[in-house]
């Protein structure tokens, strides 16, 4: 994978670590993002990471963009040599799938999907293969995600699924964009998930829903409180198929201050992972059901 | 003091120097589209420069004064008048308790800045008072003025005189912006060479879809992309990448139909391959297009985007010097 630098403007520097997603590419993308951050380059305004890329935004009057390239090049190498290892959590997010409110929405946008006769859930399951809905829920919350970069508007992380390639959910967005996503909806495009953390337009497949709110800038919610954005670049997500009732429960429980998402420190070691995906899947599942 | 909104306009919000820090979080810089603008109001009634002030499009708000201000109108030619007794732009005026601010009809320009000596005092929101509508971030409640609404007006900080003006040679905002610097770049490489070339060559229109997030453009040649078989993660459509960050300012062309301009309420990133970006120096124009204005791309080199960024900062120091 070599690295192909562009600037975007006059103060963005753009990293392209590779053309297509991996979990490769986003931990060297990962690993030099941090060495950027770290070495604490005068100049240096902004650091996005992303899935396979990233973007360093910058003040031209302080630091040459010719420049910020070579220093950006230099911590490259080091990159290339950074063990694939993150510290990080896994947080679970509980989803009630096949919602009664996103159910309702893509019936109302049914005219913009590829497959206006069946939902979202049940053209996903066939397109990716699967017999039934439930089966392809059980692969969806079957194996954990990464967030490589959050982002799109507040707080939306994007997710991608840690199994191997050919067992990942792909799917095209919506023909046209909706006007209209419910808040918390639990989406998919191409081969990234994510989770909208407000109401708005979108054009991701629609799967379920989370009680959890992810964005709260009025910083009321409990967990919220400190800072209003629940994921950041690194975070690891676990989703937990949930009933109703159990959808009930926790939204009543934040209302009243009662929730704290459930969340446990990990290691994630991408070596350990390639050698049994299913196996390192089970054991994140383990670590954050454990006490 | 407070100032009542008895009219809130369209899209009037209340906006400072931007949010910087948390895009890598999908909050924009949000702030003034027309920097300039903004500081030069600003300067006019003796405020620090990044303080709040209202952003008022294609039409000014009305609004009562239950205290005595000083006030500027900056950026679009959005022609002032308190009492009904026309005031002029870029220039500082008083009101007093009981007077009414309104607006005559948009001559030039599409944004026009309001700044009040004491500037515009709502909670600052990770270090900025800027207005982040889309996700209720922000400004007042998180959202655009509202006619009932009050502004609370902070204490002025310095006395500023009334009939203080920018002189002539530096207003600047409200003129014909019929060009668009590019620098090449991010995603280039997928459209073809004659569609690279055409893109430059065509006369675009602003869309009526032209926000605080982004302008459209239409009525050029549709690009033609360069065939590949589509990366792992990028998506079906030929105009797909894997979806990564978006700068400011950068265009990007879905379908390769309509290019659009990400401004200060950017989305921080998506799966639409970018051409280029408009380098800094001209973002504040955009900001002061109105739909259907005809504008070109013009391809510039670093050195020349840096050029004119330098020009920029002169500009702003003159702007300074005249009105220090």
């Amino acid at each position: 994978m070599q690295t192909r630098y562009s600037f975007g403007g006059d103060e963005h520097l753009f990293a392209e670590v590779d053309e297509e997603m991996s979990l490769e590419a986003f931990f060297k993308s990962f690993a030099m993002t941090n060495a950027v951050r770290e070495s604490r380059i005068k100049g240096v305004t902004e650091i996005c990471p992303a899935n396979a890329s990233f973007q360093v935004k910058f003040d031209p009057d302080v630091i040459a963009p010719d420049d910020l390239r070579a220093e950006l090049e230099a911590l490259e190498a080091q990159a290339d040599k950074a063990e694939a290892v993150i510290k990080t959590r896994i947080i679970e997010v509980p989803v009630l799938y096949n919602d009664p409110w996103t159910r309702e929405t893509l019936m109302r946008f049914r005219e913009r999907h590829q497959d206006p006769t069946s939902t979202d859930l049940e053209y996903g399951a066939r397109i990716n293969g699967y017999s039934s809905v439930d089966e392809f829920i059980a692969a969806h919350a079957g194996a954990p995600w990464f967030v490589p970069m959050v982002g799109f508007v507040a707080g939306v992380p994007w997710l991608y699924q840690m199994v191997e390639r050919a067992k990942q959910i792909e799917v095209p967005k919506y023909l046209r964009p909706r006007t209209d996503t419910p808040k918390l909806t639990i989406g998919h495009g191409g081969c990234f998930g994510c989770i909208y953390s407000v109401r708005g337009a979108g054009g991701y497949q629609m799967f379920g829903i989370t009680p959890m709110p992810i964005y709260d800038p009025k910083q009321e919610i409990r967990y919220l409180r400190e800072f209003m954005i629940l994921f950041k670049p690194g975070d690891m997500v676990q989703f937990k198929p949930i009933d109703r009732a159990g959808y009930d429960q926790i939204v009543d429980d934040v209302a009243n201050g009662r929730f704290e998402p459930r969340n446990r420190p990990v290691t994630f070691v991408l070596d350990d992972f390639h050698k049994d995906p299913a196996g390192y899947a089970r054991k994140l599942a383990e670590a954050l059901n454990g006490n | 003091m407070a100032i009542d909104v008895v009219k809130p306009g369209f899209a009037t919000t209340v906006q400072d120097l931007g949010r910087p820090g948390y895009y890598h979080l999908g909050i924009p810089l949000s702030g003034a589209m027309d920097r300039y603008a903004l500081r030069a109001a600003n300067l006019l009634v003796g405020n620090d420069e990044g303080d709040a002030g209202l952003e008022a499009v294609f039409m000014g708000p009305e609004l009562r004064f239950t205290s005595d201000a000083t006030v500027a109108v900056t950026g679009a030619e959005l022609p002032p008048k308190v009492d009904g007794e026309p005031c002029p732009t870029w220039t500082a005026f008083r009101v007093r308790a009981g007077q009414t601010l309104s607006f005559d009809v948009l001559k030039k320009g599409a944004r026009g800045y309001i700044a009040v000596s004491g500037g515009i005092d709502v909670p600052l929101v990770l270090g900025s008072r800027s207005t982040y509508a889309l996700c209720t971030l922000g400004g007042l409640e998180g959202r655009g003025l509202q006619a009932g609404d009050a502004l609370v007006v902070g204490a002025a900080k310095r006395p500023a005189k009334q009939g203080k003006a920018v002189p002539e040679a530096l207003r600047r905002g409200s003129g014909a912006a019929p060009e668009l610097r590019v620098l090449t770049g991010l995603y280039w490489d997928r459209i073809t060479a004659e569609s690279g070339k055409g893109f430059f060559e065509d006369t675009w229109k602003v869309a009526t879809e032209a926000d605080r997030i982004g302008y459209r453009f239409r009525g050029g040649r549709p690009l033609a992309l360069v065939e590949r078989k589509q990366p792992f993660g990028a998506g079906s459509d030929p105009s797909n990448i894997v979806d990564s960050c978006y700068p400011y300012g950068s265009i990007q062309v879905p379908g390769g139909t309509e290019p659009i301009v990400l401004h200060r309420d950017a989305v921080s990133g998506g799966g639409y391959f970018m051409l280029g970006t408009v380098i800094s120096a001209d973002m504040d124009f955009i900001g002061q297009m109105q739909p259907h204005t005809p504008t070109r791309f013009v391809s510039v080199d670093m050195r020349q985007a840096l050029a004119a960024r330098h020009d920029r900062t002169r500009m702003l120091r003159q702007l300074r010097e005249a009105l220090g």
